[in-house]
């Protein structure tokens, strides 16, 4: 049970998912039962984890609970199925689990064409999404990447609003897009691999010990280190999505189906983060450290968040706000991602937690108010707090949430992120602090217009309250909110290894450099390029001789 | 008659999958006359049975080979040579014939065409195709290709009362005719130039042609309208101008064989011509010692087959064209594995890449093609996209079938169509053309494009027509072979990625893979 718990939890939703394949589909009870329970199945089979991984976590094995040996799966190439996790994708699998399980409770009565397809396609994307955590092998990365395009594009095509084909296409088109460059990097740090060590692998581990010597390598040296950070970078960029990769997203959020968005910036968004966190950091520190790559990045993100915020306050319609509001907050995230500090770091994943707690439950409340009305414009509503009170509470501290009010989630991890950033380039923080202020303005005033007042429209006056099972929807994510918010110190415990371990290899002079006594190994490096104007002199590392090949990064 | 004696047993075995196959191919003509029109399933039987008494054949010759631990056997004095490459091309054309003729059944029926000559000159073809796999003879490599051309010519407008298809076997004729002279020029100055037909001598005299004489004109010219030729038939950019209007016109199942089997053929015999024989040890034949003049051409057809098709494919709307299209992209993909490697020396996992690209090829766009045969009844013809609408509702399992056909072509991992690209790009940037590789893989982005068009309406479209979609037993089976092939070989390549390793004679350890020293 232990060694395979992650693989129970891997392939629970797809049982049910070949399980729904034989039910009839004109029986649709059933299949709302049966796919409900293999959600919260998936949720139940995940819960376990949690303890298992709180006492292992101080063991010194960077990943735990590892299934599979490398090249166990087509052997002639090099790829395994090699799965195993660490406390970042640990909190992302949580996630994944628990908003898979909301977003099909949250189905329900969304719902009603075709209700055998969407569960079934519900429940191959639940797997597609952890096996993108899980994967230890990059070609298995890759397979479960890709794959869990083809049910997304399903959700929003068939399910989804007026211009769903469009939204669907755009979405497909522009991950793939970016996805197949970084085939081409996957494929590069493959054959570098094997140049370095005669042995063919996708094995994560195994690339984590050669991909960092590109940099250094008299062979290829930064040029071709940055081109391949970029080659992965337009995957996980796209994914996130930074600046100006993110107009897919509006269009497939304002489209998807209620549950389809839920899970989208719940957790589809993450894959993007956590593809930096998992890959770009450690394959190319010294084109991080060493190159104004960093302060694009930072200069990126910082624009997302001001920006979003920005775009989100002239909004008409509810789930285009939050849709924006998504691309302010993972500019968080990536900020935190590229501070490279231990704090910017937890902070960011703890964001991207907080992210998918509170922007999943901002979409379960639009959604809910577009179930009874069939209208996400603002201006159609006003005052629905006297006729929905217990819907506008929680609607209420799911914002103050998502705006980053002490005491809730959302400021637990802003200010880790703001403090992270503000330790290596105080500017950097200054300049993304206004995003908090705008998120208040954005979603206050958003509260505002909807809730407040009297009730404008007579349409809106006999708008029925929340139903048990809606609340339940709501329950686990309030839990989160509070919990994260009041008392975040296990979920930093459980990042403080993971983190610690990827901001020091990235900081670690590496193998080339380290043999060069003329750089001092602790010193915070000076030339990080400072933000928006690009006056950093790029620092190309003491050029090395040769690479010792056994470098241990 | 009779044995001649220069001709061993050895010759026969090596003939028996070619004279099974023709017998059979005779024994329908003769069977189809003593049977009623409500009968004319029994073709189709006679012509699978046939297709599989060849295909136990071939095992015999390979069962042989393999206990006498030849890597190759040639016979009927040097002009076949039969080594695992040609044995593994064998098999690629029988599974695509026999997927095709289950394909046919329904269809032929439909169209009141059932008749014999039809699954004749099917068998036919194959023969011609192995000839050409087979063949290690410029004048038999010819005759093979002349065999299936005619052969295909006919089958395209074997739907004698519809005008597309007339008009797509005249136009298939006239430039099929065209491009066969010129592939025939470019062989007669070959022989001029080396003094004999066996491809084995013609390398090794063309090598030492050029070696006192690097630029020899006469070598070019015979380069360049040979390689027209062999392009012609694997309908690269800018040879394909017959494909979508062959493609459209002919009937759907044909397409659907075409598309696979005669394109097989056409690379099998490109891959002798230009390369010679694989496997260890390497035989260099036909046109290897001028790598270096062919690379640069294959460079501007590959990216002119990829950029012309993948655009002329977005405005598509009838299927057959579309799929045409991207059958044409695909050969764009695939030569790519021919360019990796330097000038001088040839990627292993390129030709790899290629012969993977054509297995897992022959299953997902034969399984396309036969969905779209499957559209065709009653009055409909079921070819343009607006057919495709709503299909999910009348044909749930087709059109989910469809969906992985699609994807497999788009490329998308775990499905099979992934593996081809994946070995083409794997050996592209393991010989470091970064360039060629980014613009491959962007254009197979730009290929899903017109794969999500059919998948849109198909599960998002409306349908026009109500009522349950009636789809044969024997159209079913085909249909499951293909996704189950598809799948498989997506999700456990680990043995389809041995079988092409062996029937190349690279080492099953990639890190030992050489294939030309």
């Amino acid at each position: 049970m232990q060694n395979h718990i992650l693989s129970i939890i891997l392939f629970t939703p797809l049982v049910g998912a070949l399980i729904l394949l034989f039910v009839p589909k004109e029986n649709k009870d059933a299949i709302r039962w049966i796919a409900n329970f293999f959600a919260l199945g998936g949720f139940l089979v995940s819960l376990p984890l949690a303890p298992m991984f709180w006492s292992q976590m101080q063991s010194a094995d960077r990943f735990k609970f590892i299934e599979g040996v490398p090249n166990n799966w087509i052997p002639s190439i090099g790829a395994g199925y090699v799965i195993g996790i660490d406390g970042i994708s640990f909190l992302l699998i949580m996630l994944t689990t628990l908003l898979g399980w909301i977003s099909i409770l949250s189905s329900w009565t969304a719902i009603e064409n075709r209700v055998k397809e969407y569960y079934i396609w519900f429940l191959i994307l639940q797997t597609g999404m952890l096996g993108v955590f899980m994967a230890l092998d990059f070609f298995l990365f890759f397979v479960f990447w890709e794959a869990m395009l083809v049910p997304m594009y399903l959700l929003i095509g068939i399910w989804g609003g007026p211009r769903k084909l469009y939204a669907a296409i755009k979405f497909f088109l522009y991950t793939l897009a970016g996805s197949v460059l970084m085939l081409l990097g996957i494929l590069f740090l493959y054959f570098h691999h094997h140049a370095l060590t005669g042995i063919y692998t996708f094995s994560l581990t195994a690339l984590y010990e050669t991909a960092p010597k590109i940099y250094s390598d008299p062979a290829y040296g930064p040029t071709i280190a940055t081109l391949l950070f970029f080659a992965f970078f337009f995957a996980f960029a796209i994914k996130v999505p930074m600046f100006p990769f993110h107009t897919w997203l509006p269009d497939a959020h304002v489209e998807a189906p209620t549950a389809g968005s839920v899970i989208l910036a719940g957790v589809l968004l993450k894959m993007g983060t956590y593809g930096f966190i998992r890959f770009s950091l450690p394959f190319f520190p010294d084109v991080l450290m060493h190159t104004k790559v960093r302060g694009w990045m930072i200069t990126l993100s910082i624009i997302a968040i001001l920006y979003g915020a920005l775009v989100s306050l002239m909004q008409k319609d509810m789930k285009k706000l939050v849709a924006y509001s998504s691309v302010s907050h993972l500019g968080f995230c990536t900020l935190g991602i590229f501070a490279l500090t231990p704090l910017g770091l937890s902070g960011s994943v703890l964001q991207q937690i907080n992210h998918g707690v509170s922007t999943g439950a901002l979409f379960l409340i639009v959604g809910i108010l577009y179930e009874r009305r069939h209208t996400r414009e603002i201006a159609e509503y006003g005052g629905i707090s006297n006729v929905m009170p217990v819907y506008a509470t929680i609607t209420l501290i799911m914002f103050l949430s998502s705006m980053g009010l002490p005491l809730l989630n959302g400021f637990v991890g802003e200010y880790y992120i703001m403090l992270g950033a503000f330790m290596e380039n105080w500017k950097w923080a200054a300049w993304a602090v206004p995003g908090v202020v705008l998120a208040a303005a954005y979603l206050l005033w958003l509260y505002q217009r909807v809730f407040f007042g009297p009730v404008s429209n007579p349409k809106n006056e006999k708008l029925q309250d929340l139903t048990p099972r809606e609340v339940l929807t709501f329950v686990p994510l309030l839990i989160m909110a509070f919990w994260i918010g009041l008392y975040p110190k296990p979920f930093l415990q459980i990042l403080d290894q993971p983190v610690n371990q990827i901001v020091q290899n990235v900081r670690a002079p590496q193998a080339g450099a380290a043999m060069n006594a003329s750089v001092q190994p602790n010193e915070v490096p000076p030339e990080i390029p400072p933000i928006i104007d690009d006056r950093s002199q790029p620092y190309h590392g003491p050029k090395p001789v040769i690479a010792p090949p056994k470098g241990k990064n | 008659m009779g044995l001649s004696p220069q001709f061993g047993l050895n010759d026969y075995l090596l003939a028996l999958p070619i004279t099974l196959l023709t017998l059979f191919a005779l024994g329908i003509l003769l069977i189809d006359l003593m049977l009623p029109p409500e009968e004319k399933w029994v073709n189709a039987v006679t012509a699978l049975v046939g297709v599989l008494f060849a295909a136990r054949a071939v095992y015999n010759v390979q069962a042989w080979m393999q206990a006498s631990g030849l890597p190759r056997v040639s016979g009927f004095m040097g002009t076949v040579l039969v080594d695992r490459f040609s044995i593994y091309f064998f098999y690629l054309f029988l599974a695509g014939t026999a997927i095709s003729i289950l394909m046919s059944m329904r269809y032929m029926t439909t169209e009141h065409e059932n008749h014999g000559e039809y699954y004749t000159l099917m068998l036919l073809s194959v023969v011609g195709m192995m000839s050409m796999a087979a063949g290690f003879d410029i004048v038999l490599i010819f005759i093979g290709l002349e065999l299936m051309a005619i052969s295909t010519y006919v089958l395209v407008g074997f739907l004698r009362r519809d005008r597309r298809s007339n008009e797509a076997a005249l136009k298939y004729l006239l430039l099929g005719a065209f491009s066969s002279g010129i592939f025939a020029y470019g062989l007669s100055l070959l022989y001029g130039l080396t003094g004999s037909t066996n491809l084995a001598v013609i390398g090794n005299q063309l090598s030492r042609i050029l070696l006192r004489e690097p630029h020899n004109p006469i070598a070019i010219v015979a380069l360049l309208t040979t390689i027209t030729g062999l392009l012609f038939k694997i309908a690269a950019i800018p040879f394909h101008q017959w494909a979508p209007d062959a493609y459209e016109g002919a009937p759907t199942c044909i397409t659907g064989f075409m598309s696979v089997a005669v394109k097989a053929a056409g690379w099998a015999m490109l891959f002798r011509i230009l390369i010679g024989s694989i496997g260890t040890p390497f035989v260099p034949g036909g046109l290897l010692a001028m790598r270096a003049t062919w690379v640069p051409v294959l460079v501007f057809v590959s990216i002119a087959t990829m950029t012309g098709a993948n655009f002329a494919a977005l405005t598509q709307t009838n299927t057959k064209r579309l799929l045409a299209y991207s059958s044409i992209a695909h050969v764009g993909y695939m030569l790519l594995g021919l360019i990796a490697g330097t000038l001088t020396q040839l990627n292993p996992d390129g030709v790899k890449g290629i012969l993977i690209y054509l297995l897992v090829y022959t299953f997902m766009n034969l399984g396309a093609f036969g969905v779209i045969t499957s559209l065709r009844h009653r009055n409909v013809i079921g070819d343009e996209l607006d057919d495709l609408n709503g299909l999910y509702s009348r044909a749930p399992v087709e059109a989910v079938l469809m969906l992985i056909f699609l994807f497999s072509l788009a490329g998308i991992p775990p499905l099979a169509g992934f593996w081809g690209k994946y070995f083409i790009f794997l050996s592209l940037i393991e010989t470091g053309h970064y360039a060629l590789a980014s613009l491959g893989v962007l254009y197979s982005v730009f290929g899903l494009y017109y794969y999500l068009k059919m998948a849109n309406a198909m599960f998002m479209g409306q349908p026009e027509e109500r009522g349950l979609l009636p789809v044969s037993w024997s159209m079913r089976a085909a249909l499951v072979v293909a996704a189950f092939a598809t799948l498989f070989i997506g999700i456990m390549p680990e043995r389809f990625i041995h079988l092409v390793n062996w029937s190349l004679g690279m080492a099953q350890n990639p890190m030992v893979a050489k294939l030309i020293h």
